[in-house]
């Protein structure tokens, strides 16, 4: 009777799914095992813990209780930030026929519409090198689907929801970052959607350590540069990220935040600096015209910082004034749209890396992981990162990446439908 | 680091050579006299050091051989003014663009000079140092930035004792001056220059670059350049005060509507800076973009510096170089940035001789090395004389020595107003002047200060207190008239004494002008700074003694009673002879040509008396009246040895304080009287009171026994000041009161225990005693003209001396 309790709103998707679901759950298992021990040994109250019990279960009554808890599809997480709104959306790929049959043309149009499109509107992408497939998410498999767009296209996204009559399959949509907040009326009277809010750094971390603990296969999900001070030689390796505590976590965004993370549960905000993505693309934008961060990383990737940035060359080799040669009239008539760029990301990123590290040495860390979409096709500034990570603390530091850097706030929150805390 | 300012300097400067006239007397002061020269050129000003012997006349005061002490039996000494070399340290500060001008200048005014180097730093030394060399013929000799800088900075930390200071915008005044600390390291200095360095400073030769940034006063400069089309840095801060920054900047409001509660981030806090330039399609004023960038910079560099003090566990954090020089915008971006980041935990300190740091360093640098290399010959040329003279004055290292502001000589801070329009400033040319005088004695803490570390001089600060202010400020201009005509009386067979009291009036008005409009010039501005300010003032035009005569007239005087004045009170019972003796001081303290409301009677009728001071004396209970504790005290155990800081000569010293100390000689209580080393007003100087002292041997048997087993001892404070600091005394003082183990300090008069130490706490017993002779400080302090302060304080923990009479050992 159990399981078929209306707790689940969507009764006809909890038969059957068993037997697809345990050889799966042992493909997943060596990953997941690996990291969830660790994390059990540091949270024993974790909720990956739960997970893992789960999977590890062949028991009927497991799947049960599990079933009761599980949310009605939809599964969507939404990060909404400063400058990017970023969504995961969970497919299930273990739909059976008399699912199917069952399932709500608004559901089933939803799904088609997000799965067979790449880009949604004029600037909403799907970043589909990051999905994550044949994945086992609260008992059902599949897909997870990793989309962003730009914070002030949210209208037309809500406007889309409305179209869609997304409210109609109520849903409970879990959403962190600022705008939660900020557009939380806005999702109620344009879309009259409900929204689940959540603190964005408990979304962050539970996103990182559990996209972390699930993927196994495929390019490694953390990764660090190999000589980072050798430019020749500056490889990325993979990097398995066991007993990852304490480990300072960087999240670059609009700005950035500094946290200090000891357990799942135990982290605390170091600082942060509001010298971050956003700052990077403004003052690009005033600078050199552009408009898309693409843009102004590309310019970037052409330039050269040192006729912007002045070098001391006698005293502390290695040191520079940003922006130093800039107050000489000529050479600001000289300096090139690029050359700018170049200089701006250079100075925001080292920036990062000298705060970063002074936080690393007052905590007493050694494991640095950077996240944040600034770091998205962002080869230069993470190569950067890598460099004075290592360089300054004479390699002591390790600079580490994840590969869904801007992601990890929305998987929390998609976390949080599932297994709320 | 270096000043920069490459934008303009090579360009523009050489069109405005030689079309300036420089009014070089009150610029490169005593240039005749100087020797070894160090150059600090940043990109926009140079700043230069030289140190001078300079020739002034003193009173000297000199006891009659006793074989015609009879032939001329109504002056008890010969004061006589004698010429006495002094040593100063001269620091200009001026735009580039006048250097080529002040060079010619220097060389035009250089005397047979033995200096063959000139020291150099900063950033441009290297620009300039071919036309060094060429005009002034000395060999330009390079020194490292960072060390010129922390020497600098060590120096004025140590000898300037409100050099650090606070800047608040909100509060009633912006400026928080920091009582010298004993103790000056460790220290963090943040200099941002082009780019910022930041230095650990833990002793006088060590220190380190722990750190640094690349986004500093250059990037301010630079990036504002791109973004504004603005090219001058004052331009560019200018623009900046004006802007609006949140139509820039993407807030924490921006992003979540309104605060991130649970982080406490307020909705006003800056998420992303240039966060909105980046989504909005639209354009941004010059203002509000230099504004964000503004905000931008000093919160990266005031972060970067808190990680930097909490890793080193440092709390106190200087800031200097040209992005902070003496810009009220970028103090107060510093400072909220550093409140922000330690929630107050750290101050951000500013130097108020910031901009001299480097030249500093560098000409103690210079210093240094001549004072290893041994004895050097030098021949000091007057414009009318040539002396040669001892070579000690000129070749030892400064930093053996306490040195004092002179400020006479110095223009103070922000001379050159930041309020005006950096145009105007630009073409001004003004220039910025610091002067620093040898102090003949090396000046320490009074061994008995309770904390030296928040021990305050000063009773009030008139920085702060802007009514208080006025009235001071109202009081010293309108004495000013009394003071120059004292002056001129003081040198009667000199000509030109009149010309020169006029020139003394006029700076020392003006001096009261700009602390009118700038109180803060100065450090604090206290009643003690406006009457040490007029000493110098008057030390500048050669008075160095105004007072010496008058002084002289009424030691003879009251001599003539002493015997009488002794001899009555020992027809008291002794408890009427201890209130006796405490009347007597204040009723001596009177007489003090210090205070207006006195130096009126004095002046009108010379025949007050000692009696008719008594009678003017307020009745007990007095304002502030711990006499029964004091006199209970007395009937208690003797005290090992009192110091006693007397006040003014005449009747005061001989007929109020010799007859009290004579009771604490007679008593068993050893006394050190300590006086001051200089003139200041009618205070009674160490050299006329040891003749004095020798005078009343001669009359009193006690006083004598007292001289000659040596349980009275006079030394001097080292201070040439009506006010006394007891953060700077001499060594020899300190000494002599550890030696003796002294137990009580007498503080008299209104300058040294109301105007300043009204509130000192000392480990010991104190007395301070005082006739309150201004009618608006009686008004503040809840009184009426000739009120009494008798303050008698034993610190809290000391187990009581009544007690301890009660159990004798």
């Amino acid at each position: 009777m159990a399981l078929n309790g209306h707790q689940c709103d969507d009764d006809t998707i909890d038969e059957d799914e068993t037997p697809t679901k345990q050889p799966r759950s042992n493909k997943e298992m060596p990953g997941y095992f690996r990291n969830e021990s660790n994390n059990e040994a540091a949270s024993p109250a974790g909720r990956a813990t739960s997970d893992r019990r789960t999977s590890n279960s062949t028991t009927r009554h497991r799947i049960d209780s599990l079933k009761k808890t599980r949310p009605p599809f939809p599964w969507f997480g939404m990060d909404i930030g400063g400058t990017l709104v970023k969504l995961v959306y969970f497919e299930p790929k273990d739909i059976t026929a008399e699912e199917e049959q069952e399932e709500v043309e608004n559901l089933k149009s939803i799904r088609r519409y997000l799965t067979s499109n790449t880009a949604y509107g004029k600037t909403g992408i799907r970043d589909v090198h990051l999905e994550l497939q044949d994945l086992t998410l609260c008992g059902r498999t599949g897909n997870l689907h990793f989309i962003r767009f730009p914070t002030h296209d949210l209208p037309a996204f809500l406007q889309m929801g409305r179209n869609k009559h997304f409210s109609s399959l109520h849903t409970t949509l879990c959403a962190t970052g600022g705008g939660a907040y900020k557009f939380e009326s806005d999702f109620r009277t344009m879309a009259d959607l409900q929204l689940h809010k959540l603190d964005e750094l408990d979304c962050l971390i539970r996103g990182v350590l559990y996209i972390d603990s699930v993927v196994s296969s495929g390019p490694s999900e953390c990764y660090y540069f190999e000589n980072p001070t050798d430019p020749d030689h500056c490889i990325q390796r993979p990097y398995t990220l066991e007993n990852p505590y304490p480990l300072l976590l960087v999240n670059i965004g609009s700005g950035v935040s500094i946290l200090a993370v000891y357990s799942e549960n135990n982290y605390k905000r170091v600082t942060g600096t509001s010298l971050g993505g956003g700052t990077f693309l403004g003052l690009c934008c005033l600078l050199t015209g552009c408009s898309t961060f693409e843009e102004a990383l590309e310019m970037a990737s052409q330039g050269e910082s040192t006729r912007v940035d002045k070098l001391v060359r006698d005293i502390y080799g290695g040191d520079y004034e940003s922006f130093g040669n800039m107050m000489s009239k000529d050479k600001r008539e000289s300096v090139s749209k690029e050359d700018l760029a170049r200089a701006t990301l250079v100075t925001i990123t080292n920036n990062i890396g000298s705060i970063t590290r002074m936080c690393a040495l007052n905590e007493n860390i050694e494991r640095v992981v950077f996240v944040g979409n600034f770091l998205r096709v962002n080869t230069l500034s993470m190569k950067l990162l890598a460099y004075a990570m290592d360089y300054w603390s004479k390699g002591q530091l390790k600079a580490l990446f994840l590969r869904h850097e801007g992601y990890f706030g929305a998987v929390g929150a998609l976390l949080e439908l599932l297994h709320p805390s | 680091m270096a000043e920069c300012g490459r934008v303009d300097s090579s360009t523009s400067s050489h069109t405005m050579d030689k079309s300036i006239t420089l009014p070089p007397d009150e610029i490169f002061r005593n240039l005749e006299n100087a020797k070894r020269f160090a150059i600090d050129i940043g990109g926009s000003l140079t700043k230069l050091a030289y140190y001078s012997t300079v020739q002034h006349k003193v009173a000297k005061v000199r006891s009659f051989e006793h074989n015609t002490k009879d032939a001329d039996s109504d002056k008890l000494y010969e004061i006589s003014v004698q010429e006495e070399v002094t040593a100063r340290l001269h620091f200009i500060k001026f735009e580039n663009a006048y250097i080529e001008t002040c060079l010619d200048f220097i060389k035009d005014h250089l005397v047979n000079t033995e200096t063959k180097v000139i020291k150099a730093t900063g950033g441009g030394a290297h620009k300039f140092k071919e036309l060094i060399e060429r005009k002034l013929g000395l060999k330009v000799d390079k020194e490292d930035e960072m060390t010129c800088l922390i020497k600098g900075c060590n120096f004025v930390l140590r000898n300037i004792p409100h050099e650090a200071f606070v800047y608040a915008k909100h509060a009633d005044s912006e400026f928080r001056f920091q009582t010298t600390h004993p103790d000056i390291f460790p220290y963090l200095l943040v200099n941002i220059g082009s780019g910022v360095s930041i230095v650990k400073v833990e002793s006088e030769d060590k220190f380190e670059r722990i750190g640094g940034s690349s986004i500093g006063g250059g990037t301010f400069w630079g990036l504002g350049a791109l973004l504004t089309k603005t090219k001058r840095f004052d331009e560019l801060l200018q623009l900046a005060s004006k802007g609006q920054h949140a139509s820039v900047d993407m807030l924490v409001k921006d992003i979540y509507g309104g605060s991130y509660g649970s982080l406490g981030l307020t909705g006003d806090l800056i998420a992303s800076s240039f966060g909105k330039s980046a989504t909005a399609d639209k354009e941004f004023s010059k203002e509000d973009m230099a504004k964000s960038l503004l905000h931008m910079i000093s919160n990266d560099i005031g972060q970067l510096a808190c990680l930097y003090a909490k890793l080193h566990n440092l709390s106190r954090v200087y800031f200097g170089g040209f992005f902070i020089r003496g810009h009220p915008v970028t103090m107060h971006t510093i400072t909220y940035s550093i409140n922000f980041f330690t929630k107050g935990e750290v101050q951000a300190l500013f130097l108020r001789h910031e901009g001299y740091l480097g030249a500093i360093g560098a000409f103690l640098k210079g210093a240094e090395e001549d004072s290893k290399g041994g004895v050097e010959t030098c021949i000091i040329s007057g414009s009318r004389l040539l002396h040669k003279v001892s070579l000690d004055l000129s070749c030892e290292n400064p930093n053996q020595y306490s040195w004092g502001e002179n400020y006479a000589g110095s223009s103070g801070l922000m001379s050159v107003s930041p309020d005006m329009n950096p145009m105007q400033r630009a073409r001004s040319g003004t220039f910025d002047m610091l002067e620093m005088d040898r102090l003949e004695r090396q000046l320490v803490n009074l061994p008995l200060l309770q904390d030296p570390s928040s021990y305050i001089p000063d009773t009030m600060d008139l920085t702060e207190d802007a009514l208080a202010r006025e009235y001071w400020l109202y009081c010293f201009e309108e004495a000013l008239d009394g003071v120059v005509k004292r002056a001129v009386a003081s040198q009667p067979d000199i000509p030109e004494a009149n010309e020169r009291a006029e020139k003394f009036r006029q700076k020392y008005r003006h001096k009261l002008q700009t602390l009118r409009h700038q109180p803060f010039a100065y450090g604090s501005l206290t009643v003690r700074s406006l009457l040490d300010t007029r000493e110098h003032c008057l030390n500048e035009f050669n008075f160095p003694d105004p007072y010496s005569k008058i002084k002289q007239r009424e030691n003879d005087m009251a001599l003539k009673y002493y015997e009488k004045a002794v001899k009555s009170m020992e027809e008291l019972s002794w408890e009427q002879r201890q209130f006796a003796l405490v009347r007597g001081v204040l009723a001596g303290n009177v007489f003090d040509w210090g205070a207006k409301a006195v130096s009126d009677v004095l002046e009108s009728d010379p025949e007050f008396g000692f009696e008719e001071a008594k009678r003017q004396l307020e009745e007990r209970p007095w304002l502030v009246d711990s006499y029964d504790q004091w006199l209970e005290r007395l009937k208690g155990p003797p005290h090992k040895c009192a110091l006693f800081f007397v006040d003014n000569s005449g009747v005061d010293i001989i007929l109020g304080v010799m007859p009290f100390v004579r009771e604490l000689l007679s008593r068993g209580t050893e006394v050190v009287l300590a006086s001051n080393s200089g003139p200041a007003l009618n205070d009674v100087t160490n050299g006329e009171l040891q003749i004095l002292t020798e005078r009343i041997a001669a009359m009193d048997p006690v006083i004598q026994a007292g001289l000659k087993e040596d349980r009275l001892t006079l030394v001097q404070s080292g201070s040439s000041s009506p006010c006394l600091d007891l953060s700077r005394l001499d060594k020899v003082l300190a000494m002599v009161v550890r030696e003796r183990k002294t137990d009580l300090v007498i503080i008299e008069g209104m300058g040294r225990a109301i105007h300043t130490n009204y509130y000192a706490m000392l480990s010991c017993e104190s007395l301070k005693m005082a006739v309150i002779k201004n009618s608006w400080l009686a008004d503040r302090l809840g009184g009426k003209l000739f009120s009494v302060v008798f303050k008698y304080e034993v610190p809290a923990g000391k187990p009581s001396q009544d007690s301890a009479a009660l159990t004798p050992s």
